[in-house]
């Protein structure tokens, strides 16, 4: 059996950039300040919780391949550079093989949203430089040429619950021998579309933007103490097997939690999209963490911030196992776990 | 579990097709599609699901889509309201899997019906619904009539339970959106799964239906021929657009030796790689590609010598037919002055998250049949061209073909198919 620890943690939300400002906001438990985003055609704003402009402008920036680029992109570099941290001071033994598996639910939404207000405008005008940023696979591309040792690379779409078939096929290309190093990314930006969507699917809600990304690695030497245990089957939802009886069987996959665990869930603002999950989870009486009450709905991101929340309580020695509980709107139910490293294991 | 992973099978069992579905501007259906291809016929046509009046470019390969109360979804387990949420990516994906399910002879009462993982390439999911509800939005701000619907069912996943629905199965769903290399990623990811013993069976496609947005994205590119579509021509000036979607049963050779299956061909070798060169273009002298095509020669265990055609990416464009052009001389060194090679965009156009399983389909046409797909319309090779461009309709003996699919973001794949006989 190939066991996959994890390398490091990257984090971009509306608490801020890092995986400290995550922390930080996750710890005092308020949810965060509200903004306006501007609907066209609407006097009144929509409700979202947007990204703070970074303290200083990030170097990466400079790069050729990122001066077009749109937020989201801006967001997933940062979260994958913060979480390949530690690797890039290691000294170069060897070649070292990156893997990047980028996810996304609304992917690159701005520009999409403004390269078809041009068609609708006037084709003839619409602007060549912002439609090949339109693409999913836009951001994941990005980054691989930031990082300039990627060899395999992979954009998937999906669910939020989708991020952990990610962090499934990143674990599945170290253990074939691939790559080296995976990171799996979750990505989303903020537009008024997304929130005006949001808004006819689940009203409470209130749409946030961010990345989160966990870098995987076969090498126990590499690890910042955390272990990936587990990772449930997709329980799809279909005619025969509804959101809860999804989620419940994600639950009973996930084993029994003891007590001194985390259970960090998807649990938001809204009661009608949250049952499943809250129906699954009702006899669980330990330590609960619900990053989209206090970060907002950020799709791909939030599920990403979930992971490294999660992680990120694993590493800093409070818990010895935390659990991820993902129940998505739409595709399927889905779980993790994961553990502190056993000590020895660095010998 | 999807974690710990299955331990890989000692030996790596041999993974075959024992379904084909396929809808195309050339029409709906495995027999239809490969007369067409035979024949080389040329399916383009004036847009006409969209205003085209302002872009340079008018016409396209569109495909014949049923409507939702067509007959043609009868088979189906959908309800008439689930048809009529489907866009036409969506309604050209169901169909295709539905003759894929049929041809594999599957059923929704056997064992391994509820997790039977299905793995879709696509660029766009249904993104026609997508356009309507910023349309409505825009248009209508205070309307939320059926923006709701067109929220939920623009999404590519949304349309992937569709499929199951209507097949009456269930399973894990994989989305993989590497722009036009997702058809094939998506079959070649179906391929590791059962070989590394993670699935018996899998239902594997891509699909993609022409927008206006798309339209004119490559059109604001000025990558759309304003003439006609020549891959590996040297005159060559542009892709064309098209429309469809091609499915695949994929399963073990055991398994289908054990219910005594007709098997269609061996999906033999895969390989994929991430070209870092640019957004848009290819790196020059296709040094990914020439990776990749190794790499699944390698998983399959031929040599360049043993191909015995390549359906090309070959998209039209001076930048990528010059570029694959390199790779594949290279890659086949002397067989390449031998090597019959077309692109079969010329005959439906660029099918973007289709593309890629829809040319698997072809070569497993061709295969199965030996026959070449021609490009009927070539006039002199571009100078990179070392290997033959197959340019009139010929039969052919054909034991292994290979596919390439490259896309937006630099994501290449290759796939290996072998004849079954």
């Amino acid at each position: 059996m190939s066991r996959i620890f994890i390398a490091g943690l990257g984090a971009v939300s509306p608490a801020g950039w890092g995986v400290t400002a995550l922390r930080q906001a996750l710890d005092q438990g308020e949810p965060l300040p509200v903004q306006s985003l501007a609907r066209p055609g609407w006097d009144r704003p929509l409700r979202a919780r947007l990204v703070p402009n970074p303290p200083t402008r990030p170097e990466f920036l400079a790069h050729p391949r990122l001066r077009r680029t749109s937020p989201i992109t801006h967001y997933a570099a940062a979260a994958a550079l913060e979480a390949i941290s530690r690797l890039r001071t290691r000294p170069a033994a060897a070649p070292f093989r990156m893997g990047i598996i980028g996810c996304f639910q609304s992917g690159c939404v701005q520009y999409s949203c403004r390269f078809y207000h041009e068609t609708l405008s006037d084709p003839a005008t619409a602007s060549p430089l912002v439609f090949p940023e339109t693409v999913y696979a836009a951001p994941t591309s990005h980054v691989a040429a930031l990082l300039e040792n990627v060899v395999l690379a992979c954009s998937l779409v999906g669910d939020p619950s989708a991020l952990l078939q990610g962090v499934a096929l990143g674990a599945e290309w170290l253990a074939e021998g691939r790559v080296d190093a995976c990171l799996v990314i979750g990505a989303e930006e903020t537009n008024w579309i997304t929130a005006d969507a949001l808004r006819h699917l689940d009203r409470p809600a209130t749409v946030a933007a961010g990345a989160g990304a966990l870098c995987l690695c076969r090498d126990p030497a590499l690890s910042v103490g955390i272990e990936l245990a587990a990772i449930t089957d997709a329980h799809t939802f279909t005619s025969r097997l509804s959101r809860a009886q999804a989620a419940l069987a994600m639950r009973r996959q996930l084993g029994p939690l003891v007590s001194g665990e985390l259970l960090t869930d998807g649990a938001g603002d809204s009661p009608r999209t949250d049952a499943a999950e809250r129906a699954a989870w009702n006899d669980w009486t330990g330590a609960r963490l619900s990053p989209k009450r206090i970060l907002g709905e950020g799709l791909m991101a939030a599920t990403a911030w979930q992971c490294v929340a999660a992680c990120d309580a694993v590493a800093g020695g409070r818990f010895a196992a935390a659990n991820v509980s993902l129940v998505g709107p739409n595709q399927q139910a889905i779980g993790a776990r994961f553990v502190a490293v056993a000590s020895g294991i660095h010998a | 579990m999807l974690f710990p992973l299955t331990n890989s099978a000692a030996e790596r069992p041999r993974v075959v097709i024992t379904g084909a579905g396929v809808i195309t501007a050339l029409g709906r259906g495995w027999q239809t599609n490969a007369d067409g291809f035979r024949a080389g016929r040329r399916a383009f046509r004036p847009v006409s699901l969209f205003d085209v009046s302002r872009q340079r470019v008018k016409v396209a390969a569109e495909a014949d889509v049923p409507d939702s109360a067509s007959p043609a979804f009868a088979p189906t387990r959908l309800s008439r309201r689930q048809l009529e949420r489907l866009d036409r990516a969506g309604r050209m994906l169901v169909l295709a899997a539905q003759e894929a399910w049929l041809q594999a002879g599957w059923s929704a009462g056997e064992s391994g019906a509820e997790n039977l993982p299905l793995v879709l390439g696509t660029t766009a999911g249904g993104m026609l619904l997508g356009e309507a509800y910023y349309r409505q939005a825009i248009r209508q701000p205070s309307c939320p009539r059926r923006q709701a619907t067109r929220a939920v069912f623009y999404q590519p996943q949304v349309q992937a339970r569709m499929v199951f629905d209507a097949l009456g199965c269930s399973g894990p769903i994989a989305i993989i959106s590497n722009a036009c290399a997702s058809g094939a990623n998506a079959i070649g990811h179906a391929w590791n799964l059962v070989r590394s013993g993670q699935a018996e069976r899998v239902i594997a496609g891509g699909y993609d239906a022409l927008g206006e947005l798309v339209f004119s994205g490559f059109d604001s590119l000025q990558a759309l021929s304003p003439t006609v579509c020549r891959p590996f021509d040297a005159q060559r000036d542009g892709l064309a657009l098209g429309e469809g979607a091609a499915v695949i049963a994929v399963e073990t050779l055991d398994g289908a030796r054990r219910r005594g299956a007709e098997i269609l061909g061996e999906l033999a070798g895969y390989g994929t790689s991430i070209d870092r060169h640019h957004l848009t273009q290819p790196q020059p002298e296709g040094r990914t590609t020439l990776a990749v095509m190794g790499q699944a020669c390698a998983s399959a265990g031929v040599t360049p010598d043993d191909i015995d055609y390549v359906n090309a990416h070959g998209t039209g464009t001076p930048l990528n037919d010059s570029s694959e052009a390199l790779a594949i001389s290279e890659w086949a060194g002397p067989r390449a002055t031998t090597l019959p090679v077309s692109s079969t965009k010329a005959s439906i156009g660029h099918l973007l998250g289709g593309a890629g399983a829809v040319e698997a389909v072809v070569c497993l046409m061709a295969l199965r049949e030996q026959w070449l797909p021609p490009q009927m319309i070539f006039g002199t090779p571009d100078s990179a061209c070392k290997f033959p461009i197959v340019h009139q309709p010929r039969d052919a003996r054909l034991n292994l073909a290979l596919s390439n699919s490259f896309g937006f973001g630099g994501v290449n794949a290759a796939l290996i198919l072998r004849r079954w006989a």
